[in-house]
């Protein structure tokens, strides 16, 4: 298991490696979105400031079910999810390293750019400390989650169902994260909102991978 | 006792003879029998305790002292928020059983009930923006139960897109419980929001381990209208689950 994991990471790695552009989009949506919202509202410091973690938290949300369709549907078509589900390993391991890759491809440079958003609203630098703790807690939750939509909805038509299901199942992540940032700023104890993303995550690593398997196996059937 | 069919071999006959009467039901063709036969009974219930609800709520039950005529829309509100989560609970039993124990009723029931559970979310919100309007001065606040209510909303929209997206009625089935079984942490999430957070959305006046805190007529209403949305939602519920099975298996005509 250990070499075929790295394998199965190291291909999703290359695949990313070689259409660079395909798995940045996410990234360029992350930070166009959350280069909008002054636009729009204005450039007044106090707002921003106000608006800015909740806004990181939402752009990250979207970026990360934008880049969804990537996750499973190209396994589908060259046929290598049937390998996975003839394969001898369990289903709920391949698919947890699959989610693994994921997350390394799209979650993790929208952790890593996100203080760089956090600057543009002027958060206090305790506050972009936060951020990113509770994105590098809360993005592969919302990855694990949308790989659940994302194989549920595997084949069907239409891109807004997979929305429609993932959003109200990631609003505890959304909810939880930005308060921590919010708390952050006012230089509240983020203690509980970080330890609650944390619960979030174990309780997503345990369940998703697992029924996401199960999805997929309705899904190639 | 069921009657049984000729064929079946000796060692099955024990096995069905010991299960009690009512697990027949679980046979979509008895199932279909017995609902058409239940229908009429649970419509007409509806019926005669919606009126009675409507004349208790309007004719009889004091005005509020402090809220004055407006609190009476709690006749509906109060009840359609019961059923919107209750309804939600009895959908995902329903698709858990029909995962583990492959029940062919089971996802069909599930889907006979999220249409109903959407509408009575809906009636929640709804008439909850009625009567926060006059009582809070707003539409609409981003308080703890809302909010849950509304994403409560958005799982049923997502069960219910995503089984009618669906063309193969297994994968359908499946799909649809997994969809209800993950979102069931938002129903205890808004039965408690109001002791969790404190929030503007007011406590509950009935529990089952104290005295109502309202007038005994006010509570007689409720009563009668939370029984006539229970009798609504099991005939509605049946008469979908009939449409389903004749859907699923031609070959039973509609009783």
């Amino acid at each position: 298991m250990p070499a075929s994991s790295s394998l199965l990471i190291g291909r999703e790695l290359r695949l990313a490696a070689r259409r660079p552009m395909d798995a940045l989009s996410g990234l360029v949506f992350f930070v166009l979105v959350g280069s909008l919202f002054p636009l729009a509202v204005g450039p007044d410091a106090p707002l921003l400031a106000a608006i800015g973690p909740g806004v990181v938290w939402v752009a990250a949300l979207l970026a990360v079910v934008i880049s969804l369709h990537r996750l499973f549907e190209p396994d589908l078509d060259d046929g290598a999810l049937e390998q996975w589900l003839l394969s001898p390993h369990s289903l709920t391991g391949l698919v947890a390293l699959r989610i693994a890759a994921h997350w390394l491809v799209c979650g993790l440079p929208l952790v890593a750019v996100g203080p760089l958003l956090a600057l543009q609203y002027g958060l206090s630098p305790l506050a972009v400390a936060v951020l990113l703790a509770a994105l590098l807690l809360g993005t592969p939750t919302l990855s694990l989650l949308g790989a659940l939509g994302a194989a549920l909805t595997l084949g069907l038509r239409g891109h807004v169902l997979v929305a429609l299901i993932v959003l109200p199942l990631c609003v505890p992540v959304l909810v939880f994260g930005s308060s921590a940032v919010s708390a952050g700023q006012q230089g509240l104890p983020v203690g509980p909102q970080l330890s609650l993303l944390g619960a979030c995550l174990s309780l997503a690593a345990f369940l998703c991978p697992w029924a996401t398997g199960a999805a997929l196996r309705l899904a190639v059937e | 006792m069921p009657t049984l069919d000729r064929a079946v071999p000796p060692a099955l006959v024990r096995v069905h003879g010991a299960a009690p009467a009512w697990r027949s039901l679980a046979s979509p063709v008895r199932f279909q029998a017995w609902a058409g036969r239940a229908l009429p009974w649970f419509a007409a219930l509806a019926a005669l305790l919606g009126v009675a609800g409507l004349v208790v709520a309007f004719g009889v039950a004091p005005t509020d002292h402090q809220q004055g005529d407006v609190y009476r829309i709690l006749f509906i509100h109060v009840p359609a928020a019961w059923m919107s989560m209750f309804i939600y609970l009895v959908a995902a039993l329903h698709a858990a059983l029909g995962l583990v124990f492959r029940t062919r009723l089971s996802p069909l029931m599930a889907r006979a009930l999220a249409p109903t559970g959407a509408l009575f979310t809906v009636i929640a919100l709804w008439t909850g923006a009625m009567w926060g309007r006059p009582t809070w001065g707003a539409w609409w606040v981003w308080d703890a139960r809302l909010t849950t209510e509304l994403i409560l909303l958005f799982l049923y929209l997502g069960y219910l897109g995503l089984v009618s997206a669906i063309d193969d009625p297994r994968r359908a089935d499946r799909a649809g419980a997994i969809v209800l079984l993950a979102g069931v942490v938002d129903v205890p999430v808004i039965y408690f929001s109001v002791q969790w957070w404190s929030t503007l959305h007011q406590g509950a006046s009935i529990s089952l381990t104290a005295a109502p805190s309202m007038a005994y007529t006010m509570l007689a209403g409720l009563l009668l209208m939370t029984g006539a949305c229970w009798a609504y939602t099991v005939a509605v519920a049946l008469a979908r689950v009939r449409r389903l099975i004749a859907e699923r298996e031609p070959q039973w005509e509609l009783a």
